[in-house]
């Protein structure tokens, strides 16, 4: 995979906010690539910025955010420099978005038919028939039983999971190089859960689509990605393949939050917790972010900034767990 | 472990009508529409253990906590508490709180904390003087892991986490010795929620309380029950301690949700997501509500409901057998 070239390419990515006391950064350096048909988990607690990250590559900042730094590349080409009409063509063509919840994503008065019609017709040159045809198509490939009557049903017809479905079969109408999955199962009951990120999978392999799915959960992550970066307060911490971040992290951050999630092979006395909470954007400490709630911090990290090195599994930390511990 | 019950659920059902207005329904000629959101559920809760409820959306879990906390009448069947032995050895009946999932909408915004915390106690006149108040909601806010000095900020002034804390401050004030709590942490971080589980445990473990847990996360389930039910669209389906049901879960949709949680333990496994959706309560399905996703179903099941039978632990299957 790594032969290939990264349909997204996230470089130094700075996003601020500019308010009555200054700008304040949300994103400070972020900078990460995904290959075709691979799904990258970002994952994070609230407030590290997950979501913003991924808002900002559909090209959905709303002001006072704003990209104040960095490129992103979308199959080479800069798309963070585009104007609102330019990008409007790009968003559904060759970036799809899923959102959290598939209820207010989908227009309660259309018809699901004629809401993935419209966006085919938009981006591809299909005539009216061709596009109906298409829709039904794509809504049998997301699951959708007897597509051919469902297509005329409008979303309040659809139960949650089934409605989530048509949402990544309107991600998909326009055969898009990128999904940016936000939080796609957290409204989802448990087993629909795993039907969708089974979808997901598959969707991802067939069509070789990248996909950069943006959750909370560590388990939708372990179970559906290829590699994982792990975000705290606005940074990337820590980024290598899915097995290796979760069976052995190299930041403590990673460490911590592995740590605090109960397990499932025997009831512990205590679960292991992070004391303290993430930092506010207006107090974000100097040097590693992590530093005041890090049992490793010592004076260094107080004062500079770690930086991620390149490679499959790095940990942007001057103290890092070894390896094999 | 102590085998005082503190709490018996004989055979308690809830319905509610959502039958069309009355004029529809004659011009219509419309029935009655009948919800069954919980079937005749009998359990006990022992004293000072957490019994968990777990299940899917729409499953009555919350009904049941409902039930229990005494917001909603039982249709059907009964809620007994056991009284409290007082030190002079007269009987006290317990206090029930509930601890609700969003803690950014179960606290009055416009209340100082303090206040919310007091509220109870002033309600209940548990303590008189006002000094003796202030006092008290002190020592819960410590109790909880917050400063005495929280109890002059508004809500909005803390974080999810906080704000669950001021919630089970504000339930311990009434000295209350059963806590239902309907998913405690699902709306706080990992981070945080091992802060509040961890907490819950602590003041389990000091005030003997005993924790209704009401979740559909079975991890967290795992790590915080003695006892365990699973519901399926409005009855119980397999219950028992925790520890036997974990090890070795016996009815078909125990199976699939343990299953189907995904796991942090071995990343990437293949597996296959259980098929189809829980049906509407409104029309359940005849014979065992959840033969049309089992993979083991009979023409037996398809026709007959399965009872819960066992020892200790109960199963309602036909195919699977109890102990």
């Amino acid at each position: 995979m790594s032969s290939t070239a990264p349909v997204l390419s996230i470089r130094d990515l700075l996003i601020t906010f500019t308010g009555r006391h200054g700008a304040l950064t949300a994103i400070d350096g972020v900078s990460f690539d995904i290959a075709p048909g691979e799904i990258l988990g970002v994952v994070g607690e609230s407030g590290a910025g997950k979501s913003l990250t991924g808002t900002a590559v559909i090209g959905l900042l709303d002001p006072p955010g704003r990209i104040a730094g960095g490129t992103i590349l979308l199959d080479g080409e800069r798309i963070d420099t585009l104007s609102q009409a330019e990008m409007r063509k790009i968003r559904g063509r060759k970036i799809g978005a899923i959102f959290q919840d598939p209820l207010t994503s989908l227009h309660p008065l259309l018809t699901i038919g004629d809401q993935i019609i419209e966006t085919i017709r938009t981006h591809l040159p299909l005539d009216h028939a061709q596009a109906r045809a298409r829709a039904i198509a794509l809504l049998q490939d997301v699951g959708i039983p007897a597509a051919e009557t469902r297509i005329d049903h409008h979303p309040h017809q659809f139960s949650g999971g089934m409605r989530q479905r048509v949402v990544i079969a309107l991600a998909l109408a326009a055969e898009p190089r990128l999904i940016i999955a936000d939080e796609p199962t957290t409204a989802l009951d448990v087993s629909i859960q795993a039907q969708i990120t089974t979808l997901l999978k598959r969707l991802c392999r067939e069509h070789g689509t990248a996909i950069m799915l943006v959750t909370h959960d560590m388990g939708v992550i372990a179970e559906t990605a290829d590699r994982v970066a792990v975000m705290y307060a606005g940074r990337i911490v820590e980024v290598g393949p899915v097995s290796q971040v979760t069976r052995q992290p190299r930041h403590p951050y990673t460490a911590g939050l592995m740590a605090s999630i109960p397990g499932m092979k025997a009831r512990e006395a205590t679960l292991r917790q992070i004391d303290g909470a993430m930092p506010r954007l207006n107090a974000i400490p100097v040097g590693c972010a992590f530093n005041p709630r890090c049992e490793r911090a010592d004076a260094c990290c107080r004062a500079e900034k770690p930086v991620l090195d390149k490679g499959r599994h790095v940990a942007a930390c001057w103290h890092p767990l070894e390896a094999n511990p | 472990m102590n085998s005082v019950i503190a709490l018996t659920v004989d055979r308690a059902s809830c319905h509610f009508d959502v039958s069309a207005p009355w004029l529809t329904r004659v011009l219509q000629r419309q029935p009655r529409r009948i919800l069954k959101a919980v079937q005749e559920v009998s359990f006990t809760v022992r004293r000072g253990a957490t019994f968990s409820i777990v299940g899917e959306s729409g499953c009555g879990k919350s009904t049941l906590a409902r039930m229990i906390v005494g917001l909603q009448p039982p249709t059907e069947g009964r809620l007994d508490f056991a009284p409290l032995a007082l030190a002079d050895g007269s009987k006290a009946a317990p206090r029930v709180q509930m601890i609700f999932q969003d803690p950014y909408a179960s606290l009055n915004p416009r209340w100082r904390v303090g206040d919310i915390i007091a509220e109870p106690i002033r309600e209940l006149k548990l303590i008189a003087d006002e000094a003796g108040v202030a006092a008290r909601v002190s020592e819960l806010l410590f109790t909880v892991g917050l400063s005495p000095a929280d109890s002059l900020r508004y809500p909005h002034a803390f974080s999810g986490g906080q704000r669950q804390r001021i919630s089970i401050a504000r339930a311990l004030a009434t000295q209350a010795d059963i806590l239902v709590c309907d998913e405690p942490t699902s709306a706080l971080d990992v981070s945080v929620q091992a802060q509040i589980l961890n907490l819950m445990r602590r003041l389990q473990d000091e005030f003997g309380l005993t924790y209704i847990f009401i979740s559909h996360n079975l991890s967290v389930v795992r790590h915080m029950s003695d006892d365990l039910a699973i519901m399926y669209l409005g009855r119980i389906v397999e219950t028992g301690s925790a520890d036997q049901i974990f090890a070795d879960p016996r009815h078909p949709y125990t199976r699939l949700l343990l299953d189907t949680i995904p796991s942090v333990e071995t990343p990437n496994r293949a597996r296959q997501p259980m098929s189809g959706e829980v049906p509407s309560p409104i029309t359940p399905p005849p014979g065992c509500a959840f033969h049309p996703r089992c993979t083991l179903a009979l023409d037996r099941c398809r026709v007959e409901r399965p009872e819960l039978r066992g020892r200790g632990r109960l199963v309602a299957c036909h195919v699977s057998q109890p102990d």
